[in-house]
């Protein structure tokens, strides 16, 4: 394999993207849902939508499908121009988050639907349907009706349905926010697989940031109608570009700072809250002696009771909280400014000899790469 | 052993005794809550057919009331003479004059019933798809004529519709026609007359189940090719067949029936099942033949509903 056929499109220089959303803005009345938007989505992709309520993550979904006009802006797919192309006769199939099963039709005939629809011929129809209930695993419910499903199966339908006329790009409103969370989980592998499988662009939309991490090839993180940032999902945790990413996903302490040294390689920069100063090893594009935030995941720090030999990015304080998920365990430390962080630390043994526990006073130290300056 | 069984059977006896119990304490529950819409039906609906139904099984006579007695007492020998005459019954199938007045009852009442649909299903779609005050000033539009007395508006229509009425005239001026039309004791402004009357009956029922109609089904259809002409009729007519039958009934049976408007806005010989009902009850007197057309009406409207419920049932399951 050459280093081109890995390297996904988006890194490509001049790669053609599937979808392209140029500055797109929606608005009902006053409000405005989407603002001036621009996105290119590639071929192959599954890419996230992630937001909050009312982030516009949905509106733009159903601008793709056709269902909302545009205030403004323009849509391509495949390099053409949507605009006065109806929701039928787009090459784009949506599965609802009601998933909008036809509750008069079987199983087999809500699949078959968008088949007949295109005058495809009866016996084709016969056999694609077999196949898609075969791959979805729901032959035993052909003939039932949906009110008759579990909310498991349902989505397997909704699946078929939107999947039977093989569509360039499929739309996912919340594919998986019905299903309880050993059947997400389950499912979340299942649509990657799927989607790998027959080569289809599919574009989430989830307010979860677990199944954008683990669905995604790219997550656009969508907020007040604006996104603020495409990334892999490993760039979007790592290194979130602003404030509201970074608070949206996953959790982050937060500590407002002054720098006070600025060098190509390395910042300096002292917090009043954290009652130290913190370095870290990559340079900022700021002016001198400005405001910034300085952001550290809870599970890149290292908790010691003794003081650790590091002059910076070492703060000291009270445990007042301790939850134990099993898997990890949160601390919630009091620093001396109040300030309240949060830690995980993984539960590596099963019996601690030396616990860590309520009131102990400790140390928290991480290293001059784990921690992200943002500026907005 | 024998212990661990005893005590088994004995948790399985508990559990089937307190779980019949409570069954039986849930339905004398329901039975409670029925028991006065049930007790209404039949004190105002079941006795009373039992009443015109023995009046039909009599003769008429010249007395008060109108007709012979079904029980007569030989208290000398202790016999119960019962009378019971099918004859007016019999009647109902050899005279044709009765059997065309039911079929024209019923033809004038589908008939209607399909135009109050055909009008009455966009009216009700428009509303549902309104929100807000739009919806509740539109819904009030629809209830408001019947604030004004019934026979008030039929008296209206009449002067819509007569020679030198506000719709002749019209047509006049605008030079559609030289004569004014005979529209007036027709059937035309019978249909008229019920379609008007009946509509609100057909639009709220529709606009009940067009308004629960979940929006994303629309969308899914539209989504997976189908066109708003072929969604219309895939998913959203099939969608609201509830709200369509009990609007139509709502409609054909009081329409079936109907005395006032064929009375008013019909023609003499424009027959209908109630004017019959009418005229053998006031003008003829004979109240067991009247009775006899009164029961069998029930019986041409209730059968076929049975069956509809019936089927409607089955296509549930």
């Amino acid at each position: 394999m050459t280093q081109e056929t890995t390297m996904p499109l988006w890194k490509q220089d001049g790669a053609k993207p599937f979808i392209q959303i140029k500055n797109v803005t929606k608005k009902f009345g006053e409000f405005t849902a989407v603002d001036n938007v621009s996105l290119d989505i590639y071929e192959n992709e599954l890419f996230c939508l992630l937001g909050g309520s009312g982030s516009g993550k949905s509106t733009l979904l159903r601008i793709l499908a056709g269902f909302e006009e545009l205030t403004s802006g323009q849509v391509l797919i495949d390099g053409v121009d949507m605009a006065n192309i109806e929701p039928w006769n787009r090459p784009i199939n949506m599965m609802f988050q009601s998933y909008a099963l036809f509750p008069h039709m079987t199983v087999a005939k809500n699949i078959a639907f968008g088949l007949k629809r295109d005058n495809v011929p009866k016996k084709e129809i016969a056999e694609r349907v077999a196949e898609m209930l075969t791959m979805m695993q729901i032959e035993a419910f052909a003939d039932r009706k949906p009110d008759q499903l579990s909310g498991g199966q349902r989505q397997r339908v909704a699946l078929a349905r939107s999947l039977i006329k093989r569509p360039k790009l499929l739309l996912l409103d919340e594919p998986l926010g019905a299903l309880d969370k050993k059947l997400r989980e389950e499912t979340q592998f299942e649509l990657v697989n799927i989607q790998d499988k027959l080569g289809v662009t599919f574009v989430v939309v989830t307010h979860d940031q677990e199944e954008a991490m683990t669905l995604a090839t790219r997550i656009g993180v969508m907020g007040n109608g604006i996104i603020t940032q495409v990334d892999e999902p490993r760039d979007v945790y790592e290194y979130p570009s602003s404030r509201f990413v970074a608070e949206f996903v996953g959790s982050i302490n937060l500590f407002e700072g002054r720098i006070y040294e600025d060098e190509v390689e390395h910042v300096k920069i002292k917090s009043k809250e954290a009652g130290c100063n913190f370095f870290v090893n990559h340079g900022v594009s700021c002016s001198p002696n400005q405001k910034v935030t300085v952001a550290i995941r809870p599970e890149k720090m290292k908790v010691t009771r003794r003081k650790p030999e590091q002059e910076y990015n070492c703060l000291h304080g009270q445990i007042i909280d301790i939850a134990y998920m099993g898997n990890l365990s949160i601390f919630r430390v009091k620093l001396k400014s109040d300030v309240i962080v949060r830690v995980t630390l993984p539960n590596l043994v099963r019996e601690n000899r030396n616990p860590l526990t309520w009131d102990d006073f400790v140390y928290l130290a991480w290293d001059d790469d784990s921690s992200v300056v943002l500026t907005s | 052993m024998s212990i661990a069984t005893g005590t088994f059977w004995l948790g399985r006896y508990d559990t089937v005794k307190t779980r019949f119990s409570s069954l039986k304490k849930i339905r004398w529950g329901r039975y409670s809550v029925i028991s006065i819409p049930s007790l209404w039906l039949a004190l105002f609906f079941f006795i009373p057919f039992l009443v015109v139904f023995k009046i039909s099984l009599a003769e008429s006579a010249i007395a008060v009331p109108p007709y012979t007695d079904m029980f007569a007492w030989n208290v000398e020998d202790a016999i119960i003479d019962v009378k019971i005459k099918l004859g007016n019954y019999l009647y109902l199938f050899e005279d044709s004059f009765y059997l065309d007045a039911y079929l024209s009852s019923v033809k004038i009442a589908a008939v209607s019933t399909f135009f109050t649909l055909l009008i009455g299903f966009p009216m009700a779609y428009f509303i549902a798809s309104k929100t807000g005050t739009m919806r509740t000033l539109l819904l009030t539009l629809v209830i408001l004529p019947f604030w004004t007395s019934f026979l008030l508006r039929v008296y209206a229509w009449m002067g819509f519709l007569k020679k030198n009425g506000i719709v002749n005239e019209f047509l006049q001026t605008i030079g559609l026609i030289d004569q004014p039309i005979q529209m007036l004791q027709t059937d035309f402004a019978v249909y008229i007359g019920i379609v008007y009357t009946y509509l609100p009956f057909m639009i709220l029922p529709l606009y009940t189940t067009l308004e629960k109609l979940d929006g994303s089904l629309i969308e899914a259809s539209k989504d997976l090719g189908a066109g708003p002409i072929r969604t219309f009729f895939l998913i959203t007519l099939p969608m609201s067949m509830p709200g369509i039958l009990a609007g139509c009934l709502l409609v054909f049976i009081p329409a079936v029936g109907e005395f006032v408007i064929p009375a008013l806005l019909g023609a003499s010989d424009t027959l209908m099942i109630g004017r019959v009902l009418w005229d053998e009850f006031f003008q003829n007197r004979d109240w067991p033949m009247a009775s006899a057309v009164a029961t069998m009406m029930l019986l041409i409207l209730v059968v076929p509903i049975m069956f509809l419920r019936n089927g409607k049932k089955e296509g549930a399951e």
